[in-house]
């Protein structure tokens, strides 16, 4: 039972490029069809902060990392489940591409296969040692505003 | 080479089958490390069982066990696994297809 390190899924949308793009990309569209409250501003370097009624108010703060106009929305938030503090983080992004009928929409969650960075600093310290630096700069580059 | 992430996952899931195996873990994470004679006070399981469901979460990376004051063997709730298999239950958690749902019904609304 591998653990699915990348979620994938894609949608041909009969809408053109830059309705999906403003569902996406602004608090109104965000708050629309995805959490139920969202606060912050969609740029790269900034934080939205959401909120789900449906899930008992559950809160994910959105680290935006890419905001490419039409074509690709991407950010980082925090392992479902996780305790608070964990800096596991996975991605997420959303690509857009033009088609003859509207949009077609990617989207893409990765980093769940993620060893935890306690693991690195305990009794496995040894051999995991240069997969562990290459996992400290995947952390650092996720969690980069 | 990492630990692979798969196999610690599975010894998890193996580990939390069994019922007495977890009301060890979850009396280990609720009193802190305590001894096999300290469990099998505080459960319903026979001091045999309880040695035997320790060999196995040990094994599991679930557990660890160290020297206490005299002959005392005090073990101790691990929670890297925990962590590892919480990946692959947030991978299962993950609920794009509903959210995508929204979002499609969202944009063909008129």
């Amino acid at each position: 039972m591998p653990i699915p390190n990348k979620i994938t899924r894609t949608l041909d949308l009969a809408q053109p490029q830059d309705k999906v793009w403003a569902a996406l990309t602004t608090l109104e569209g965000l708050t629309s069809w995805f959490g139920s409250h969202a606060e912050g501003e969609v740029a790269p370097g900034h934080d939205v902060r959401m909120r789900w009624q449906e899930y008992g108010n559950a809160e994910q703060t959105l680290a935006i990392q890419v905001v490419d106009p039409m074509s690709v929305f991407a950010y980082c938030w925090s392992i479902n489940g996780a305790p608070e503090g964990d800096p596991r983080r996975t991605y997420v992004e959303f690509v857009l591409e033009p088609t003859a009928a509207g949009t077609r929409l990617t989207v893409t969650e990765s980093g769940f296969a993620q060893l935890p960075q306690e693991w690195l600093e305990t009794s496995y310290q040894g051999n995991v040692q240069g997969w562990g630096a290459e996992l400290a700069e995947l952390v650092n580059y996720l969690n980069a505003a | 080479m990492p630990p692979d992430l798969e196999d610690v996952s599975a010894s998890v899931f193996t580990a939390l089958a069994d019922p007495n195996r977890r009301a060890i873990l979850a009396s280990l994470a609720e009193h802190g490390p305590s001894t096999s004679t300290d469990l099998a006070g505080r459960l319903a399981i026979t001091r045999q069982g309880i040695a035997k469901h320790l060999a196995l979460l040990t094994d599991a990376g679930l557990v660890t066990s160290s020297s206490g004051t005299g002959r005392r063997v005090l073990y101790r709730h691990r929670s890297e696994p925990i962590r590892i298999a919480q990946s692959y239950l947030a991978a299962l958690a993950a609920d794009w297809d509903n959210s995508l749902d929204r979002l499609s019904r969202f944009l063909a609304a008129p």
